[in-house]
């Protein structure tokens, strides 16, 4: 019996076609993704994303802790509320899981997980803890709503208190406030503007309705799929996972070699492996004939030395912003400004960019 | 619950069959097919003058979730095919007995039609999915 969130009976009223996702029954449309996906790019829509999972660390060792534990470096953190996107690398260099780390002081840092790889995550962060003096405390007793879009801030200040917009007021990118029991972050997974709200289970469906009441659409996973990967943002299991090094999956910008002394889980293998010189990259490709790149199909080209080269797509979709489809794929860093991926038997000839497609509703290419 | 036309024929593979008189059958995919399937982004469908044999691979149906093969019901060859499903592949999920419809094939054998399902029938094979 797969798990439901809070907002179950919400989605069966709003009409959703229910999903078993990693083992939570999530919507993944209400009728139409594509429309779901266009109310983001142009107006607001709201995802239940209470399958992911909180996690507070606490204690005296909170930063050493965390400073061993993710490749990205939390002293980087020092304004109370500052989030900060990473990696969490096993031995070897591959990617646990990546995550999104709260600041909320020396001694306090909120995690939030992926719910796929929640059971090894904990399993993986309690083990690590063992040497060090800190709490690690889930709490399923929160769900979160993400409610993204040109409009979706102005169209969330309705619903929040006078102190929550107060504490709003000029906030900046990936930052959050905890006010009036609702823990509000400038985050998102869709490279729309919005927040990322974590709220009480018992104030949640409160919250959706509100926020279904001023107009904010209600959106499924399948939407959620297509806005990240416009955004060329990585879904964790397709576009990395524990055999896959961040350095191949654009998550270079995510590990803080500085200070040199840090010695984050995983490190020595990241060294060996730049040393090495076989580094994969992530692209993004473009096919702008018919046709929709898919998780898998191969990408071949020729490199400039005249060998023949293959990679592979991580994840591609149809981008409803842009009309053909796109992927996101890890190729030899040789590859140039075009190659093909074999779709239904046939070669297809697609482009190769950098990965990120829509930002704020427009094309980045 | 799916909408199942009592009139049509069906493949257990989700094709439905209209009988338009002459020899001429029109096909296209089941209401029940375009929801697994969802938004429909690009139909690649046949030209007209090919001919095909019951089962063959006849056209793709690419929705935001896959690529799905849809298989000819029955022998003949293809004698129209809905121009319209080039610009707005979504007929095919709004409306998939009627304008979403893919192609009208012309058959060799009538008798062929006797191989499929009807509404009952397919109705059945859907529920035991």
């Amino acid at each position: 019996m797969a798990e439901q969130t809070i907002l179950f009976d919400k989605h069966i009223e709003a009409g959703a076609k229910m999903v078993d996702f990693h083992g939570w029954d999530m919507p993944i449309n209400y009728g139409s993704q594509i429309e779901e996906h266009h109310a983001v790019r142009q107006d607001a829509g709201m995802f239940d994303v209470s399958h992911m999972t909180v996690v507070d660390i606490k204690g005296a060792q909170a930063k050493p802790f965390l400073q061993k534990l993710l490749a990205n470096d939390v002293a980087k953190l020092t304004v109370s509320g500052k989030a900060m996107y990473g990696g969490m690398l096993n031995e070897t260099g591959g990617v646990i899981d990546d995550l999104i780390t709260y600041f909320i002081s020396d001694e306090y840092y909120r995690l939030v997980v992926n719910s796929a790889t929640r059971v090894k995550d904990m399993a993986w962060i309690n083990k690590q803890a063992a040497s060090f003096d800190v709490a690690v405390t889930e709490l399923p007793e929160l769900s979160m709503i993400a409610v993204q879009g040109p409009n979706a801030k102005e169209k969330a200040a309705k619903v929040f208190s006078a102190a929550q917009n107060a504490a709003l007021e000029g906030i900046k990118p990936f930052f959050s406030v905890d006010v009036d029991g609702l823990f509000i972050a400038t985050t998102g997974y869709t490279g729309e503007n919005g927040y990322e709200i974590i709220v009480p289970q018992a104030q949640c469906a409160d919250l959706w309705q509100q926020l279904l009441d001023v107009d904010v659409r209600p959106c499924g996973l399948g939407a959620r799929d297509t806005l990240r990967l416009e955004a060329g943002m990585n879904l964790y299991g397709l576009d990395m996972d524990e055999d896959v090094s961040p350095l191949a999956a654009n998550m270079a910008w995510t590990i803080a070699w500085e200070p040199s002394e840090r010695e984050f889980i995983g490190r020595s293998a990241l060294v060996e492996q730049k040393a090495s010189g076989t580094l994969h990259k992530q692209v993004g490709l473009i096919l702008e004939a018919k046709g929709v790149l898919r998780h898998g199909q191969k990408v071949v080209f020729t490199d400039s030395e005249g060998v023949e080269q293959e990679g592979v797509i991580t994840s591609g979709t149809f981008s409803p912003t842009l009309g053909h489809s796109v992927a996101i794929a890890r190729v030899p860093r040789s590859i140039g400004d075009v190659a093909q991926v074999e779709m239904r038997k046939k070669f297809v000839e697609v482009k190769v960019v950098k990965s990120g497609f829509v930002r704020n509703g427009k094309k980045t290419f | 619950m799916s909408n199942i036309p009592a009139e049509l024929k069906y493949a257990t593979s989700h094709e439905w069959v209209r009988d338009d008189g002459n020899g001429i059958y029109t096909v296209g995919i089941t209401e029940h097919a375009q929801g697994l399937l969802g938004d429909m982004v690009f139909v690649d469908l046949p030209d007209v003058g090919d001919t095909f044999d019951a089962g063959d691979d006849i056209a793709v149906a690419e929705s935001v979730k896959a690529a799905s093969d849809i298989y000819a019901p029955i022998t003949g060859e293809v004698v129209e095919i809905n121009e319209e499903l080039e610009d707005s592949p979504e007929l095919v999920n709004s409306d998939a007995f009627n304008d979403g419809y893919l192609f009208k094939i012309k058959a060799d054998d009538a008798s062929e039609l006797a191989n499929l399902l009807d509404a009952e029938g397919y109705q059945a094979t859907i529920e035991e999915d």
